[in-house]
């Protein structure tokens, strides 16, 4: 268990501590979900931050001291997370945080970092700064502030397919709910009639009563905001009893279906869905910093069983850490409010491209795909290596498509 | 007053002082943090103990009151910014008439009607919040604390101090009700029902107070939580574990004297604690369950019982043989 | 609320009511016909569940499986059931508490010793009935519905049958109704009830499987149930097969109209609603004894 091992680095990191060496380790602390309904992307960004430790100290580490990374496992529970969080500060006595990965699970340590006027380097969660508006937060995740880009990319795709109405379902946790509040504010905008509306309780596992309500109100938009479990449920809902013809697009937050073990499962199932997703492997999006990593990234995982395409988190969390080194390097100083206003006024660059912040710690200009899964076929996961599997149908300035109805492109 | 209650009153001051002195000396808030939980789970099992230890009645659902003490503190922090003393006092009060509400209900019936009766309630009123947005519903609410007393250097120690207040309140009540003739009439109550009520003993408003008080003092348990924590919701504060060590405690404890309640929260807290944040939260979980297997099979009488056959072991069988 | 929605949600309602009597057949037995406070029968319904997701690792149906574990989990609750006899019913009525604990704690432990094993992740089984539907007109009815449906149907007529035409099955009726009698007249009731709670266990494992083909499973989901199957038993009435059923029915029913209708999120209080209800009007339940 990578817990396990990092508590016996940890506990030998502070036994030194108490002899005044002058090579004492620079502590990044994380609670991070290893198990439950988000282990799977958990995992693999832990291993991608691993592999920037790694690779930072192969260089001589930070300001140079050895970095040392300690990890504990959140269980995807946002209850834990403050504990974990104020051990990670209180007992382990760590230099520098990451957020946990996924909005619900960040969204209890918030009030604790902005007391103690913390950096926290945000790890894919969607809008949770927007209330509290820390300054010292810096999120990973490209889709930028509010639902603007994330939604308004997907409600365009069902305009252009001549979409009138739109049903919701999302997940009653902080992440969907968020996303669907913007997504029915663009609909309306838009003109699109919300037609169905419906929260469920986070781990539902039944979804047929659902879609069958779906079904009967004959939405053609369906906007859905769901976890991984559900969202392999809800997929498999669909191919189980259909959800009527008059739906020409389904999708849209559903987060899960970029893992790797849930695409497996589900192969040709997913082929029609349009959902978001950081990176895919398609022309637009190519570039040489991300092949290397995603190559070395590849043997690692093999080995470790861990996710072996690792497109959806683990290149923002090598970012994380690139970002971390940049400011660290640049400033000379581990001082959380030198190293925030760093970060505010300066470009980082990592692999997954040149960043800038805006004022409540987001990407100032959103990077995120809408894509939509065809021609898949049987649960080969090689096949998604290839191009033509998740076809980008928006943005604009980078699309490798046009989206297709839901039936067409089922078949 | 008699001398045992002077006695303990000496022993509760002496505890809160040393309480307030841990809050001047030690400046890692981690201790306060893990000492919350120990402290809240004295109260926890204290209360579980008035009913289920005294009177035999098990309450499955301390979540219920304990949550309901939390949201009651949460809903009057939003809507009034209350201060957190007032808080545990409607938190008291919401949680007993709870108390009093599931007792009407279920306490004419069988002793496991009760039992799947606190399940439910725990059940529904934790769809009630999931659907209840003002009070954050299933993704829960971050709350800012407000700025501590005078007397303290942070939030988290007074609402240490607090719960240490609390936990000296409930042993208080707990021995109060012991010792007096409540006590003994749920003591009959327990070990048989039927003779008690023939012999006179008011069986149901004994169990309706015994289960009042119980959930008050849960729900004052959980008033402070929602500041404690500075983030709350549901699944957390309903969780099952928290019915699961209300009642383990005073089983490893020991029901029959208040002291058991304490020795198996601290016990089991402590060790809790530990294992949760080193090792992994379902180790936590088993090692309660094995215990509760354990102490039940075993050592029905907890450790007191287990200290008092050490102790005396020819006055114990000699009692046991004339019993 | 449109008509045929309406239509829709009973006849699913039905399909899951079914399958809700069915899982709680073994409570049915244990706590209402022999009074053991067997609250860990959703933990061993949790383990029928991953038992035969272990044989259909190997290649089995999980019918089948479920069907093949019946052995194991019979001598499971004979043990069970020696053990709990032994310690606390034969002790006197006192105990009920530590007996109620007791349960209570077996069920922890299973709970975690199967997500020691397995992990906290969900898990599905595979069958060429799992993920295809029936087409009945408009409406489309998955297979694994109606495959939960046919297996607590013969199950429960079985049990049924067991119960009113054989020695042991009037046996454990008996016992329910009056041990001392059942004593005056030769039989041992202690090996009666004994043989009743291991066949609970036993028909356990076969819901078990029903459980793991109807959805998903992960090692929590026991607490959920727990609700569902003491509803059931106690709205059918302690000690009633067909009661079980009725309020199995209902339960399905009235679950699935409130999905399709006020939503998902007041699905968990609809058995623990309807539970409390009971108890607070007719605690005896519909058929009860």
């Amino acid at each position: 268990m990578k817990a396990l091992r990092f508590l016996a680095l940890a506990a030998a990191a502070l036994l030194f501590a108490g002899v005044a060496a002058a090579q004492q380790p620079i502590k990044i602390g994380i609670g991070i979900a290893q198990t439950g309904p988000l282990g799977g992307g958990g995992k693999a960004a832990l291993l991608a931050l691993n592999m920037w430790v790694d690779d930072v100290n192969a260089r001589g580490g930070l300001l140079g001291r050895k970095v040392q990374l300690i990890a504990y496992d959140d269980q995807s529970n946002p209850a834990t997370t403050p504990g974990i969080y104020t051990k990670l500060l209180d007992v382990d006595k760590v230099d520098l945080l990451i957020a946990p990965y996924g909005t619900n699970p960040t969204a209890p340590i918030m009030p604790l970092v902005k007391q103690r006027d913390l950096l926290l380097m945000g790890n894919f969660s969607f809008d949770v700064n927007a209330q509290i508006k820390h300054d010292k937060w810096f999120n990973n995740a490209p889709w930028g502030a509010g639902a603007v880009q994330w939604g308004g990319t997907f409600l365009e795709a069902g305009k252009q397919l001549g979409a009138k109405t739109i049903a919701f379902l999302a997940a009653d946790a902080e992440f969907a709910q968020n996303l669907c509040t913007g997504g029915r504010a663009i609909a309306k905008a838009i003109g699109l009639q919300n037609v169905y509306d419906q929260n469920y309780p986070p781990n539902t596992v039944d979804f047929s009563s659902m879609l069958r309500a779906v079904r009967n109100a004959k939405p053609e938009i369906v906007f859905i905001c769901s976890y991984p479990s559900e969202s392999a449920a809800m997929v498999r809902a669909v191919n189980e009893i259909g959800v009527g013809p008059s739906v020409k697009l389904i999708g849209g937050g559903m987060v899960g279906l970029q893992f790797a073990p849930i695409m497996e499962s589900l192969g040709p199932m997913l082929n029609g869905f349009v959902n978001y997703n950081s990176y895919v492997p398609e022309k637009t999006l190519d570039n040489p910093g991300i092949r290397e990593f995603l190559a070395k990234y590849r043997t690692r995982a093999i080995a470790e069983k861990v996710d072996p395409l690792g497109f959806y988190l683990p290149p923002y969390n090598y970012a994380i850490g690139q970002m971390i080194e940049q400011a660290v390097t640049a400033t000379k100083s581990l001082d959380q409010k030198v190293l925030a206003d760093y970060i505010h006024k300066n470009e980082m660059k990592t692999i997954v491209g040149n960043i800038r912040y805006d004022a409540v710690g987001e990407w100032a200009t959103p990077k995120m795909v809408m894509a939509q899964f065809r021609g898949i076929k049987g649960k080969d996961l090689e096949q998604f290596r290839q191009p033509g599997k998740q076809v980008i149908i928006a943005p604009a300035a980078i699309k490798t498509g046009d989206v297709l109805p839901f039936d067409k492109a089922r078949n | 007053m008699s001398t045992g209650t002077v006695r303990f009153l000496i022993g509760a001051a002496i505890f809160l002082a040393l309480a307030y002195g841990l809050t001047r000396l030690v400046s890692n808030e981690y201790v306060f943090f893990a000492l919350y939980v120990v402290l809240q789970f004295i109260v926890l099992a204290t209360a579980w103990n008035i009913l289920g230890g005294y009177a035999g009645y098990v309450n499955f659902g301390s979540g219920a009151f304990f949550a309901v003490g939390a949201y009651t503190g949460v809903a009057l922090y939003k809507a009034l910014a209350t201060p957190i003393l007032l808080q545990v006092v409607a938190g008291a009060f919401v949680s007993g008439l709870l108390g009093l509400a599931v007792g009407a209900l279920s306490l004419r019936l069988r002793g496991i009607f009760f039992s799947i009766a606190t399940v439910a309630v725990a059940i529904v009123l934790e769809t009630v919040v999931v659907n209840t947005p003002y009070l954050g519903g299933a993704k829960g609410l971050p709350i800012l604390r407000p700025e501590p007393p005078a007397l303290f250097h942070s939030y988290l120690e007074w609402t240490f101090f607090l719960m240490a207040m609390l936990a000296v309140l409930a042993v208080f009540c707990a021995r109060y009700v012991e010792t007096s003739w409540i006590g003994r009439g749920l003591r009959a109550i327990r070990d048989n029902e039927g003779a008690a009520e023939c012999s006179g003993v008011p069986t149901l408003k004994l169990k309706l107070f015994a289960a009042t008080l119980s959930g008050a003092l849960m729900g004052a348990a959980g008033a402070p939580f929602a500041l404690y924590l500075s983030f709350i919701e549901p699944t957390s504060v309903f969780n099952l574990n928290y019915a699961v060590s209300a009642l383990a405690m005073p089983i490893i404890g020991g029901m029959s004297h208040w002291i058991g309640p304490v020795i198996g929260a601290v016990l089991l807290g402590t060790v809790q604690q530990l294992v949760t944040v080193t090792i992994s939260s379902e180790l936590n979980v088993l090692v309660v369950g094995v215990l509760l297997v354990l102490f039940v099979v075993g050592a029905p009488d907890g450790i007191l019982g287990l200290v008092r056959k050490l102790r005396r072991p020819k006055a114990a069988s000699a009692a046991g043989a004339a019993a | 609320m449109d008509i045929e929605l309406l239509y829709e949600a009973i006849l699913a309602g039905i399909l899951l009511g079914c399958f809700y009597a069915a899982v709680s057949l073994g409570l049915s037995i244990a706590f209402g016909l022999l009074d053991v406070p067997h609250i860990a029968h959703p933990a061993f319904l949790v383990l029928g569940a991953f038992a035969t997701y272990v044989l259909v690792g190997h290649g089995l149906d999980p019918i089948l499986g479920g069907v093949l574990l019946m052995p194991l989990f019979f001598v499971l609750g004979l043990g069970v059931y020696q053990f709990y006899y032994v310690t606390f019913e034969r002790r006197g009525t006192d105990q009920g508490l530590r007996g109620l604990a007791f349960f209570f704690g077996i069920a922890f432990i299973v709970e975690v010793l199967l997500i020691l094993r397995f992990g906290v992740d969900q898990r599905m089984v595979e069958a060429p009935y799992i993920g295809q539907s029936l087409e009945l007109g408009d409406t489309r009815v998955p297979w694994r519905m109606i495959v939960a449906f046919g297996v607590a149907l013969v199950l429960m007529l079985g049990l049924t049958i067991f119960l009113s035409r054989t020695f042991i099955g009037r046996a454990i009726k008996a016992v329910a109704q009056d041990e001392g009698a059942l004593r005056l007249m030769g039989a041992d009731p202690v090996r009666i009830k004994r043989l009743a709670f291991g066949l609970a266990v036993a028909i356990t494992a076969l819901t078990g499987a029903l459980l793991i083909v109807v959805g998903p499973v992960d090692p929590g989901l026991g607490r959920i149930y727990i609700g569902r199957t003491f509803c059931v038993v106690v709205l059918g009435g302690l000690g009633s097969v067909p009661g079980t059923i009725v309020a199995g029915l209902i339960l399905g029913v009235v679950e699935s109209i409130v999905l399709s209708t006020a939503g998902a999120a007041w699905a968990p209080a609809v058995a623990f609603g309807i539970l409390l209800l009971v108890l607070a009007v007719r605690p005896a339940g519909l058929f009860g004894r």
